[in-house]
C-alpha cells in the first residue's frame, strides 16, 4: 500500500519529491512515481497545494455506533493529596472541547483515601461531574488496575474524548486503555482542537520536534490523547458548578499482576526535572563534575532542577538521571537554561519545547544559539557567579 | 528462558532537517540506524543472557532493508532474528504495530519475557510497548532503569517516574520498556559479526503471523495523520553584550520580564 495520486490534479511541480523522507516519490517527465519505499507517513499529501495526493483509509475496527458516544472527559492526577498541575492543564483544554461540543466535560479520579476537595478542586476548572472511584488497591499506581477500572467507567458511560497527562503515569497506563478498548491514541499532544464533525484534532511534534502533525482517529470511540504537561493553560471558572459521583467497581477490575514493592520519591528536588519549572543545565563546557555545583547552587536559588547533556553525563560528572536529549529526557520547562553545552541536535530535541531557552556559551558559532531565544555570549565561569550575585542583590541577600 | 526483543529502525534523527524556505523535511543524507533505546533493550537481554542460560530473539518490523538492523543486533551477541515484513504492513498506527508484534511474539510461542526501548525517536510514542503487553495479556513495566531477580524467579524492576523510582515486582511472561540507566551498549564482537554475516533472518507476513490484510498497516491503524507542518520559528532571538557584569543584570531583567517563575 501507498500514497494515492490523483493524475489530473498533479502538476508534476515535485515539491512532494523533495519532502519525502523514505526517497519513495521520483519525478518524472510526465507524472510522478511512488515506490514500495512509502511507509505512508502522509507527509507529501500536506505538501501538495493542488490536492493531488491522500492515502488510503484508515481502519473501521469492529463495527459500533460512533453517535452513541458524547462527553469529553479528563484523566485526573494527584499527587500527595493534591491535584497535579497538568490536570489543570487538562481541564482548560478539555472545557474548550466539550463547549465546542455543547457536551459536558468530566474528570475520572482514581486512588484511595481521596479527600473531597480534589474534587471541587477539579470542578472550580471545569469539571461538570466527577466521577470518583476510592479503593484501596488503588492507593499506588498500576498499569493494570488503573487501566482497568477506566475501561470500565468508559465502557458504561461512552465519553466521546478521552484526555490524559503525558506524565510517567500517563504514558504508561493509558495505552492499556486505548488497546483495550480497540481505540486509537496519540501520544504526548501539544495542541487540541474539534473539527466540526467531532474530529479530535490532536496536533503533536514528531522527528524530535522537527515536524509537527496533525492525527485523527476517524472510525473508533472514545478518541483519546495524552497532552504535554505546561503546554495548556489552567483557567479557574470562577463559581463553576458541577457535581461529584462516587462509582463502585466490580472487583476483578482491581486485580494487578505486578505489585509495587517500594515507591521511593526523588528527594533532590534538582532531580526533578519533569516538574521543574526552571532547568539549569550544562554540558563539556563545566570541565568537571564539581563545576555542576554553580548550576546547583543556581538552580537551588530558583527553585529549578539540575539538567546535563549526554556528554557531561559520560564524563561522569552527573548521574544519567539529568541527561536531557534524545536518550535522556525530554523536557519543557517554562526556563530552560544551557550552560556550555554546544546544542548537538540530540540535546536539541530533548528541550526545544521549553518556553523560554537562555544559552550561555562563550562560543558565539555554536548551535545552542540558533534555538536559544536569548544568548549570553561570555565564560560561564564568570557569568555564572555575576549572574548568582545579581539574583541575591535583587533579593537584598548578601552572597 | 526466550527473550524478545522489539527493535525498530529510524531515520537518524541528526540529520533530518527543515528546509527553511520551502519548510518540508530534507531527506539528504538521512541514513537508518536502530533507534537508540532498542540498543539499551538489547543490551538488557544480553545482561540477562551472560548470567543465565537464556536465548534472545530480535524482532523488528519495516521494509526489507531493515534486515540490516537486525544483522547488527546478532554482531552484538542476539541468538536468532525476524523479520516481519510486508507490503500490508505500512502505514501503521502504534496499534497496527502493536498488532504485528505481538501476532509475532505468540508466534515464536515460548517467550518469558518482551523488552523494547522506552520510545522511538521518530515518533515519541512510547506506545507500543504497552499496546503489546496489552494483547498478549502479559504484565508491564514502564521506564525501567535496572533488573534484578527476586528468588522466586519473578522480575525485580526499577523503574524511574517523574517523582523518583519505584521497585516493581512482575511475574514471568511479562514486558518491559527500558532506558539508558540498564547499561551501555556493549560493541559488535569479531565472532559474533561473523555468525550475523551468514545467518538466516526469517521474513514473516502477514500470512505467517494469521493475520488478515485489513487488521495491520493502514487498515488496521486507528489513528491517520491529516496534515504535517514545520513548527512555528522562533524569530525573535536576542543577544546580550557587554561586561559579564552587564550581560547578568540584563539577563535578570529580560527573565523579569518574561515573567520567569523562580526568578
Amino acid at each position: 500500500m501507498k500514497a494515492i495520486v490523483d493524475r489530473k490534479k498533479c502538476t508534476v511541480c515535485g515539491v512532494c519529491s523533495d519532502a519525502c523522507p523514505m526517497g519513495a516519490i521520483t519525478v518524472g517527465e510526465t507524472r510522478i512515481d511512488i515506490s514500495d519505499d512509502c511507509t505512508l507517513c502522509g507527509i507529501c499529501v500536506d505538501t501538495c497545494e493542488f490536492g493531488a495526493l491522500s492515502l488510503p483509509e484508515v481502519g473501521t475496527g469492529p463495527e459500533e455506533d460512533l453517535g452513541l458516544y458524547s462527553g469529553v472527559w479528563v484523566c485526573a492526577e494527584w499527587r500527595d493529596g493534591s491535584v497535579h498541575r497538568v490536570s489543570h492543564e487538562l481541564l482548560s483544554a478539555g472545557r474548550m472541547l466539550a463547549d465546542k461540543r455543547s457536551a459536558p466535560l468530566c474528570a475520572v479520579l482514581l486512588g484511595s483515601g481521596l479527600e473531597e476537595n480534589l474534587s471541587r478542586e477539579l470542578i472550580t476548572f471545569g469539571a461538570d461531574v466527577v466521577y470518583v472511584v476510592d479503593r484501596p488497591e488503588l492507593a499506588r499506581f498500576t498499569d493494570e488496575a488503573y487501566a482497568n477500572v477506566l475501561v470500565e467507567l468508559i465502557r458504561t458511560r461512552k465519553p466521546e474524548i478521552l484526555l490524559a497527562g503525558a506524565t510517567s503515569t500517563g504514558r504508561s497506563f493509558i495505552p492499556r486503555v486505548a488497546a483495550s478498548l480497540r481505540t486509537g491514541l496519540t501520544a504526548d499532544c501539544t495542541e487540541l482542537d474539534i473539527s466540526e464533525d467531532g474530529h479530535l484534532l490532536q496536533t503533536r511534534p514528531a522527528f524530535g520536534g522537527n515536524v509537527m502533525a496533525t492525527i485523527i482517529c476517524p472510525n473508533r470511540r472514545p478518541q483519546m490523547a495524552t497532552v504535554r504537561p505546561r503546554v495548556m493553560r489552567p483557567l479557574v471558572i470562577a463559581g463553576h458548578e458541577g457535581r461529584i459521583e462516587n462509582v463502585s467497581v466490580p472487583d476483578e477490575c482491581l486485580k494487578s499482576r505486578v505489585e509495587v514493592l517500594e515507591v521511593i520519591p526523588e528527594q533532590d528536588q534538582t532531580a526533578r526535572l519533569a516538574e521543574a519549572e526552571v532547568i539549569i543545565s550544562g554540558g563539556r563546557g563545566l570541565r568537571k563534575g564539581e563545576n555542576f555545583a554553580l548550576l546547583q547552587e543556581l538552580a537551588g536559588l530558583v527553585g529549578g532542577a539540575v539538567g546535563a547533556s549526554r556528554g557531561a553525563v559520560e564524563e561522569g560528572w552527573i548521574s544519567p538521571s539529568h541527561q536531557v536529549g534524545q536518550t535522556g529526557r525530554t523536557v519543557a520547562p517554562s526556563l530552560y537554561m544551557a550552560v556550555g553545552i554546544a546544542g548537538a541536535i540530540q540535546h536539541v530535541v530533548g528541550m526545544q519545547g521549553s518556553k523560554f531557552i537562555v544559552a550561555v556559551n562563550k562560543d558565539p558559532q555554536a548551535p545552542i544559539f540558533d534555538v536559544a531565544g536569548c544568548g549570553v555570549v561570555a565564560d560561564l565561569f564568570e557569568f555564572l557567579p555575576a549572574f548568582i550575585r545579581k539574583i541575591r542583590q535583587e533579593r537584598g541577600e548578601t552572597s | 528462558m526466550h527473550i524478545a526483543v522489539c527493535i525498530k529502525q529510524v531515520p537518524d534523527t541528526r540529520n533530518v532537517r527543515i528546509d527553511p524556505d520551502t519548510h518540508t523535511l530534507v531527506r539528504q543524507g538521512v541514513e537508518s540506524i536502530i533507534n537508540p533505546f532498542d540498543l539499551f533493550a538489547v543490551e538488557a537481554a544480553l545482561r540477562i543472557k551472560d548470567d543465565t542460560d537464556a536465548r534472545v530473539t530480535a524482532l523488528t518490523m519495516g521494509p526489507p532493508q531493515a534486515e540490516e538492523a537486525l544483522r547488527e543486533t546478532l554482531s552484538r551477541g542476539v541468538d536468532e532474528a525476524v523479520l516481519l515484513s510486508d507490503r500490508a504492513f505500512a502505514g501503521s498506527d502504534t496499534w497496527a504495530t502493536s498488532t504485528t508484534l505481538a501476532a509475532a511474539v505468540s508466534k515464536l510461542a515460548d517467550v518469558d519475557l518482551v523488552i523494547c526501548g522506552k520510545q522511538a525517536v521518530d515518533g515519541d510514542t512510547a506506545q507500543v510497548g504497552p499496546e503489546m503487553a496489552t494483547l498478549l495479556d502479559i504484565p508491564y513495566a514502564t521506564l525501567v532503569r535496572s533488573i534484578e531477580w527476586t528468588s522466586g524467579g519473578d522480575l525485580k524492576v526499577t523503574r524511574q517516574t517523574d517523582e523518583g523510582i519505584e521497585i516493581w515486582r512482575l511475574p514471568l511472561p511479562s514486558l518491559i520498556t527500558v532506558l539508558k540507566e540498564v547499561g551501555e551498549p556493549r560493541m559488535p564482537s569479531l565472532r559474533h559479526k561473523m555468525r550475523a554475516k551468514k545467518a538466516q533472518i526469517p521474513v514473516w507476513g502477514a500470512d505467517d503471523l494469521g493475520l488478515s490484510p485489513d487488521s495491520v498497516g493502514l487498515c488496521g491503524s486507528y489513528t491517520q495523520v491529516v496534515r504535517v507542518f514545520s513548527p512555528p520559528r522562533r524569530s525573535d532571538r536576542v543577544f546580550i553584550e557587554g561586561s559579564v557584569e552587564e550581560q547578568a543584570e540584563a539577563l535578570y531583567r529580560y527573565l523579569k520580564e518574561a515573567k520567569v517563575p523562580g526568578i
